[in-house]
């Protein structure tokens, strides 16, 4: 017997976490002498008033996606790859090296090599821990996020050396070339009398992202891997059991988990910045964590989640510019909605829980459960 | 019944746990020196009422009497001050203290702890002799066997002055001989005026030891019966609620061609301990072998290396053709592809992945197979029906297949492994426990599908640590004891007396042997096994 209805799971206690991290949030910024209804106001304004906010809210939702499915994919089998970060920094050198030294004749052949060369860095990336994990059995998050500072080394190091144009001061690589361009939202949508989305950095890989949260779905649920993926990440025994080789799950998720992130470098490298700088990645790997688990794991919520957490970026970002709310407390929401999405879960769930069995002890004919999808 | 005061009186105890009802309006007496036996299927609630009365539940209704007064047991403190000791399933004993001071652990006077142990190595004096409690204070309990760390249970229950002894399930985990002592210490403690409760799902055991006996069904209490006046077959028919058969109904063999046969199959685990030595065997067609044992012997080895995924040294052929025991195709999958199929032990570990729905079970380690995949896809829609046929015919419940497995019955998710490993029509069927947890109406199907398929033809390697299973289903019985089979003999000429001697690792099976010589060979096992480790 499920304890709770699917949809109050899925839907209803995010609900309720993200109004209690609001309320609290609200009193933060009471505290500090500022009014929370306009804050609000002016988080919504700026990040949905317009097709310029929206750019930019869909821009960060489009790196959640990628950095949130791949931890998805690894919850799946039971691993925690906290990894992204240093996982797209690569997936950033692999778009680079495609775009500045592959002469790409049109900009879908460029986007679909960098998406390839980003993939396979990421996943190269997240091997040798995968490896580790399969071989040795040293933990996955060990390994990932040391696996994050040997990646903003080496990063450095190529950005101040080998990378960087010869005379530049600054520690980049040079601009793309211009047949690596990818359209923007304003070049796509944008007619001749209005101009919609103007300066905002959404791109098409917003619609590779969606595609990602539909190719994984079918991968996790559709295909005789994912179902391979999932029951060793429930039960490592019955995998063994049955014949699943734990070495092979281990390594081919941690690939398509790296690789996911890695092609998140698509979106800010090869769709934004077009030149591969410091940093490129902005903690966004470290999101994809709440974002996977605020998204139970399942592309749909990442989906949801990664909206909800680029409006907070993008809210935010508005918030810090126009009020005298410091940039820090804005880092203090968004730690809010983490910790009461992800790490708090069960305040909100055992009560509700405690709630839908009182309400069902009350003889009702029986309801449908539902399937596990 | 006699007008005493009952030791303990349970007045019309109900617990629900959501819309689960475990215990509904439970009433029942247990008289003062008298062991009191409660029987029930697994899930009919014996084990939450026992919760209840030692305050680890809190009835949602009812009323708990003690002695003649109402007593209010909100946790197991309560219960002990009470004077109700439990002994559980599995023993709550601290591995490396010794005897004593896991007896005096929780119940020391005072902060310093010599004069608590002074004391208590006296008190272990008199019980020891007054009960048959023979026991070394001194010895540590990971250099003791199963039987005398029950038995140290049982004595920190009377060190904290417990009337009331509650044991649950206390035979799993023992050879017939050790059960045969514990229940001779458990008439002593009666005979001296202590309140037995005994919940068990044996049959045998209610008959052998209780006075009276409580049997539940679905959370509540059918029927309190003296046991001098009942039976077998009727108490199981009070449990399972219909009639049952409790003896497998099966034709002689017919032997045919060698399906398995084992040489010199040898397990070393990761610690470097010998889990098999070296054994050998065969099985043929149309054939049921048991292996006998206590749970630790190597049986479970023994199913891990045959199902391909525990590494093993020997030689193993399927049909005259060897098995890799080593190496890429020592795998569960190659062993399906062979024609080898296999009920693991432990269901809920192996057999299951309780958050998969029932039919993403129905075909787990089949579901690489062609007719369930389609293309790049798996085809959900055909193993979907797939998964509704196998479960009509194995009449599993509720008939729901998007139910997760975890939300059945321990015997309907036996169902569930048993329909997707014998439907597959396998030469050699592996079944380990196969009723372990299960209730009784589902036994009896799963035994007739077992027996079904012998008749079939195809070979079948029971194990149980169940010898009245062992016994009933099997054609030849193979003993283990410590990784070696200590002989093979014919149900029909031998006896559980003979079995339990092997079990316990003494051959000559035809001299008299002591208990105590008994023990001693379970305890030099027992510290071997450690000392390896």
């Amino acid at each position: 017997m499920q304890r709770m209805p699917q949809w109050a799971d899925v839907i209803l206690i995010p609900l309720i976490s993200l109004i209690l991290a609001a309320v609290l949030s609200a009193l933060v910024i009471l505290a500090i002498g500022e009014n929370p209804w306009a804050a609000l106001k002016l988080m919504v304004e700026g990040s949905l008033g317009s097709t310029y906010a929206w750019g930019y809210t869909l821009y960060y939702a489009t790196n959640f996606i990628f950095t949130g499915l791949a931890v998805a994919v690894a919850i799946h089998a039971r691993l925690f790859n906290i990894g992204g970060e240093g996982q797209a920094m690569l997936g950033g050198l692999g778009v680079a090296l495609i775009a500045l030294f592959i002469p790409w004749p049109h900009w879908t052949l460029a986007l679909l090599g960098g998406a390839v060369g980003a993939a396979l860095f990421g996943a190269a990336w997240a091997f040798i821990p995968a490896w580790l994990q399969a071989k040795r059995g040293s933990h996955v998050v060990i390994t990932t996020i040391m696996f994050n500072f040997i990646a903003a080394a080496l990063l450095n190091y190529l950005l101040i050396g080998a990378l960087k144009p010869q005379g530049s001061m600054e520690p980049a690589t040079g601009r793309f070339p211009e047949a690596t361009h990818l359209p923007t939202f304003q070049d796509m949508f944008s007619t001749a009398e209005t101009a919609l989305f103007r300066g905002a950095p959404v791109n098409v890989s917003f619609f590779v992202a969606l595609i990602a949260c539909v190719a994984v779905w079918a991968l996790i649920w559709r295909t005789r891997l994912g179902y391979e993926i999932r029951a060793y990440g429930q039960s490592e025994g019955a995998a063994k059991y049955a014949g699943i080789s734990p070495v092979k799950i281990i390594v081919v998720t941690m690939l398509i988990s790296g690789g996911l992130a890695g092609m998140m470098a698509i979106n800010n490298v090869m769709g934004e910045a077009e030149r591969l700088v410091l940093n490129a990645v902005e903690g966004a790997g470290f999101i994809g964590i709440a974002v996977a688990l605020m998204g139970r794991s399942h592309p749909f919520g990442v989906l949801l989640a990664a909206l909800l957490f680029g409006f907070l970026y993008q809210g935010g970002a508005e918030l810090a510019l126009w009020t005298s709310i410091p940039r820090e407390l804005i880092v203090v929401i968004q730690a809010l909605v983490i910790l009461f999405t992800g790490a708090l879960d069960n305040m909100v769930r055992m009560p509700l829980e405690g709630l839908f069995l009182r309400l069902r002890r009350a003889p009702k004919p029986d309801r449908k459960t539902s399937p596990a999808e | 019944m006699t007008d005493q005061t009952p030791a303990i009186e349970l007045k019309g105890i109900s617990k629900a746990f959501g819309p689960v009802q475990a215990n509904k309006d439970i009433s029942i007496r247990v008289m003062p020196g008298t062991i009191h036996g409660i029987i029930g299927e697994n899930g009919a609630g014996k084990s939450t009422l026992m919760s209840i009365l030692y305050g680890f539940y809190r009835a949602d209704a009812g009323e708990i009497w003690v002695d003649g007064r109402r007593t209010e047991i909100p946790d197991s403190q309560a219960a002990i001050r009470a004077g109700i000791g439990m002994v559980f399933q599995h023993f709550k004993l601290v591995q490396n203290f010794s005897v004593l001071e896991n007896v005096v652990l929780g119940a020391e006077d005072g902060a310093m702890l010599r004069p608590s142990l002074a004391k208590a190595r006296r008190e272990l004096k008199d019980l020891a002799a007054e009960y048959e409690l023979n026991i070394d204070p001194d010895a540590r309990i990971e250099d003791i066997g199963v039987g005398m760390q029950q038995r140290v249970e049982i004595l920190k229950a009377l060190y904290r002055q417990a009337d009331i002894l509650i044991l649950d399930e206390p035979t799993g985990v023992l050879t017939p001989a050790e059960a045969d002592h514990l229940f001779r210490i458990l008439k002593g403690l009666r005979d001296q005026g202590k309140t037995i409760i005994l919940i068990t799902h044996k049959l045998r055991e209610i008959m052998e030891i209780t006075d009276t006996v409580s049997v539940m069904r679905r959370g509540e209490m059918t029927a309190t019966v003296q046991t001098a006046e009942t039976s077998p077959p009727e108490l199981a028919e009070l449990m399972v609620g219909r009639k049952v058969l409790l003896q497998v109904e099966k034709v002689p063999p017919k032997p045919g061609k060698t399906v398995l046969e084992v040489e010199n199959l040898r397990v070393v685990d990761s610690k470097g301990v010998e889990r098999l030595r070296k054994i050998g065997f065969e099985i043929r067609a149309g054939e049921i072998l048991g292996i006998a044992g206590v749970a630790g012997n190597g049986q479970s080895e023994l199913l891990e290396v045959l199902g391909g995924y525990r590494r093993a040294e020997g030689t193993v052929r399927l049909n005259g053709k060897p098995l890799e025991l080593a190496g890429r195709h020592a795998n569960g999958r190659a062993r399906r592809a062979a024609g080898v199929a296999h009920v693991p032990e432990d269901r809920h570990h192996e057999g299951l992945i309780l958050d998969f729905s029932a039919w993403e079970n129905v075909a787990f380690g089949y579901h690489d197979r062609p007719e369930f995949n389609k293309g790049l896809f798996m085809d959900n829609a055909a193993i979907k029906a797939d998964a509704a046929a196998k479960m009509e015919r194995f009449d599993v419940r509720p008939p729901h297949p998007h139910l997760a497995a975890k939300n059945f019955s321990g015997g309907n998710q036996q169902k569930i492994v048993v329909a997707r490993e014998i439907e597959r029509n396998p030469d050699l069927l592996l079944i380990g426990q196969p009723t372990r947890g299960v209730d009784i109406g589902a036994i009896e199907f799963i035994h007739e599908q077992i027996v079904a398929l012998r008749d079939m033809g195809k070979a079948v390697l029971l194990v149980s640590v169940e010898l009245d299973e062992i016994m009933s289903l099997s054609d030849r019985i193979a003993v283990m004891f410590d990784g070696k089979i200590m002989g093979e003999r014919l149900p029909a000429e031998t006896d559980e007396r003979e079995l339990g001697l092997l079990m316990a690792g003494i051959t000559d099976t035809d001299k008299p042997h002591s208990e105590a010589e008994i023990e001693a060979n379970l305890a030099r096992r027992h510290a071997s096994a450690d000392k390896e480790a």
